[in-house]
């Protein structure tokens, strides 16, 4: 058993010249915002047919990403397992910081992001955005009281296990919100669903748990920390197994579309003809981002190598945002269904399916989000203690 | 000393304000056409947005357009004409409003929405109709009593 | 009306103890008296609605404006309605997929048989509105007389209406506009869609710009009118008449009616 000592990061060059380059990316990003709220959105690839683009892709990843990055520490806090436990801080951490990424990204794309006051004084409360609004704002809150009692001293014991649980259960809610998004809609073939809410809350968990394991891979590496071999295998196995969740309720989501007549218009679409939705779909989504990085992880001896859980934590992402990518844009592209069974045309694209181009103003106002992200994650361990100067597998017990 | 001296410092920046009024760097605010005010310029000064923000929510939420204080009113008596005598538009520092509101740096969104020229009187605008509208209810309701 | 369970009101089953508490005594009075007061206050402005001949002083919660359009006797290459509700609002588009279009012309072709048939789609001013339901700043509403606006000064922009919408009929303003109507203001960065010209209705015209210039053609495609009075001719002609709403398994309730589609 090794006493975990949390030690802030050291102002090394490689940790300035790390906050320098996302500095440049969050500084691009904020020249977009100027420049998309000068000119209007014209100057980006949303039209009024496709009006949520990439930008709400990256939005949304972040926040979904948020919500799982906090699962690592809901294990050590929640269901007691010790070996998560020095984990917990920097997880913590990292779910505030993608959130706020997340946030900003969405909210500096809003048409009138100068009403930002407006949009915290008015609330509609039919609107699952409203309560979003709260879930996300109280989720910050909670994970920093979070944090608090598992930094502070003198604070009773149950404190952390309180805080930790009221996380956890408040990220659930905000997933459920988040997907919610989607399955509230009654307009959209590709929406309207129940099953939107459990599928981000799965796709939180693969996601975040991917985006932890490259921070806590990455910034150990980068600061001569370690991180034991066994306690990577036991997330990455995890990992493993999250995918397959999320398979599962991809798989149950395009099943029970496929059953109903009324949805094999959006299912050939997406699954058969839909060009590059199609190609994300299976390529991107099942493929690269959950076959072979689930194949990988559960392989008795890939899966416990450095270097494969790196990739196969690269991939796990980029099939969350393939089919984040399909869900929100795609279902966009599929025209609605105002008239069953007529072939429709029109002067405002009615019944053709919508042509979207991202413009690179939206990838640099996106990435601008993750840098933000990883840029509050890397203040934050550096002016507080958040990461254990050892996370190598002392207090991992092994696995009899 | 030091407290002293942060006083000062106070007190000097606090007075910038009066003695910059008293030295008449205060705008030089465009002369209105029409009837003055009945509450006077200084409370409208203060409490216009209150109206206006009062008034928009009437019209556009209840669909009462028998308010107090409409923009296009204000927009037709405080036109402001450009060198070519014609009023100017809120892109022009001339503007009337922008005159007040570029001197106290607090950017107005009105015209982002809002037409900022004052309404042609010959289209079927909106305010101008109603005098003959009250006309026309009375009678209504006073026949809809006779029968 | 006899529910299990519910003692009714003022009376009790024999034997239990009949003095109400003074909490609820006090409550009573209260309620009585707040809906006597309310009832004082709202009498004269109903009354003052009542009389008013189309000409309200504010929206008339006892009107549903509609519109019905008769599909039949739409021919597929008339336009009056969209270019009269453009020239009305000052909007255009000029085939652009990020410009404006509040009312549209929509060309059917049906699948089996390959009869073709034409008519506008607009904003269907549901009774349940999703995009009412899901604007996050209440700038989308439902006014008293069943039309859906934007509220332009609380929109935020975050064209989540327009993701619920189920007929496409909202726009998102992209680029900077000028030149605005007096009666219709739009600018860059809010939301907009077909209001069913209230500054008309509010004024008296009784009618909209597209059901006016569709009556100046002489094809008479379309009727608005209010659907809560029945001697109102949108309303004589939906009960004599067959019609349909758009999606209407979605139970919206429209306040755009079609026919012979």
């Amino acid at each position: 058993m090794e006493r975990i000592i949390y030690r802030e990061l050291k102002s090394t060059p490689k940790v300035w010249g790390l906050l320098a380059l996302l500095g440049v990316f969050i500084a691009a990003a904020g020249a977009v915002v100027l420049y998309v709220e000068h000119y209007g959105h014209i100057v980006t690839g949303m039209n009024n047919q496709i009006v949520w683009g990439l930008p709400h892709v990256f939005a949304i990843f972040l926040i979904v990403a948020a919500s799982g990055a906090l699962n690592v520490a809901s294990i050590g806090s929640v269901f007691g397992k010790v070996a998560y436990k020095p984990m917990a801080r920097l997880s913590a951490l990292l779910a505030i910081a993608l959130l706020v990424g997340g946030l900003a990204v969405l909210v500096l794309d809003l048409g009138r992001p100068d009403r930002l006051i407006v949009t915290m004084t008015n609330f509609n409360f039919t609107s699952i955005f409203t309560w979003n609004i709260l879930l996300y704002t109280g989720f910050m809150v909670i994970v920093a009281i979070y944090i608090y009692t598992q930094m502070a001293r003198g604070l009773p014991s149950y404190a952390v296990k309180t805080a930790g649980l009221a996380a956890f259960l408040w990220r659930l809610i905000l997933t459920t919100g988040t997907g919610s998004i989607f399955g509230w809609l009654v307009a959209r073939q590709a929406y309207d669903a129940a099953i939107m809410a459990p599928l981000f809350i799965v796709l939180s968990f693969a996601i975040g748990m991917a985006s932890f394991l490259l921070v806590v891979m990455g910034i150990t590496r980068m600061t001569g920390r370690a991180f034991g071999p066994e306690l990577r295998t036991r997330l990455a196995r995890l990992l493993a197994i999250f995918i397959a969740a999320l398979l599962y309720f991809t798989t149950v989501q395009h099943l029970t579309n496929i059953y109903a007549a009324e949805h094999w218009g959006v299912e050939t679409f997406i699954l058969r003809d839909g060009g590059i939705y199609t190609f994300l779909f299976w390529g991107v989504q099942v493929l690269i981002g959950g076959l072979v990085p689930m194949g990988i992880l559960f392989h008795p001896t890939l899966g416990k190598q450095a270097r494969m859980v790196v990739l196969s934590s690269l991939l796990v992402i980029a099939g969350g945002f393939a089919q984040l990518y399909v869900i929100v844009i795609g279902g966009q592209a599929f025209p609605l269904e105002i008239f069953p069974g007529y072939d429709v045309s029109s002067s405002f694209s009615d019944g053709v399916v919508n042509a979207y181009t991202p413009s690179m103003l939206e990838l640099i106002l996106g990435l601008g989000g993750v840098a933000l992200a990883l840029a509050i994650t890397i203040i934050g361990m550096k002016f507080l203690r958040i990461l254990p100067n050892s996370l190598s597998d002392a207090n991992v017990a092994p696995k009899t | 000393m030091k407290k002293l001296f942060l006083v000062g410092m106070m007190i000097l920046g606090l007075s910038i304000g009066p003695v910059v009024h008293a030295q008449g760097v205060y705008p030089d605010v465009p002369k209105a056409t029409g009837e003055p005010h009945p509450e006077g310029n200084e409370f409208m000064r203060i409490n216009h947005p209150d109206l206006l923000r009062h008034d928009r929510d009437l019209t556009v939420r209840d669909g009462d357009r028998d308010v107090d204080y409409s923009l296009a009113g204000c927009v037709a008596c405080h036109a402001v004409n450009g060198p070519d005598a014609k009023p100017v538009t809120s892109e022009s520092s001339e503007y009337f409003c922008r005159v007040c509101h570029d001197y106290a740096a607090v950017k107005i969104d009105c015209f982002q929405c809002h037409n900022s020229l004052p309404p042609d009187l010959g289209e079927a605008s909106l305010m101008f109709d109603r005098p003959e509208q009250s006309l026309d209810v009375l009678l209504t309701y006073l026949e809809g009593l006779s029968r | 009306m006899n529910i299990p369970g519910l003692k009714p009101a003022g009376s009790c089953g024999g034997g239990c103890a009949s003095k109400e508490k003074g909490a609820d005594v006090h409550r009573r009075d209260f309620l009585k008296s707040g809906a006597a007061l309310a009832t004082l206050t709202l009498a004269p402005g109903v009354t003052l609605m009542a009389m008013g001949n189309g000409v309200a002083a504010k929206a008339n919660p006892g009107v549903r404006w509609g519109l019905l359009i008769d599909a039949g006797k739409c021919p597929s290459d008339c336009n009056a309605c969209v270019t009269a509700c453009s020239d009305e609002h000052g909007w255009e588009n000029n085939g652009l997929d990020t410009d404006p279009q509040w009312i549209r012309k929509v060309t059917l072709k049906d699948r089996e048989t390959g009869r073709e048939n034409s008519l506008p789609v607009m904003c269907q001013h549901c009774e349940n509105p999703p995009c009412v339901d899901v604007c996050p700043t209440g700038a989308s509403f439902k006014r008293e007389d069943g039309i859906v606006l934007v509220d332009r000064h609380t929109c935020i922009g975050c064209r989540y209406c327009m993701m619920a919408c189920p007929f496409k009929a909202r726009s998102f303003l992209h680029e900077k506009v000028t030149d605005q109507k007096v009666t219709t203001p739009r600018g860059k960065g809010t939301v907009e869609g077909c209001n069913m010209c209230v500054h008309k209705l509010d004024r008296g015209d009784g009618t909209t710009a597209c059901v006016e210039a569709c009556n100046a053609t002489g094809n008479n495609a379309m009727i608005f009118g209010d659907m809560n009075d029945p001697d109102s001719d949108i309303s004589k002609a939906l009960a004599s008449y067959p019609s349909i709403e758009l999606r209407a398994d979605l139970k919206l309730n429209l306040g755009v009616r079609y026919q012979n589609i």
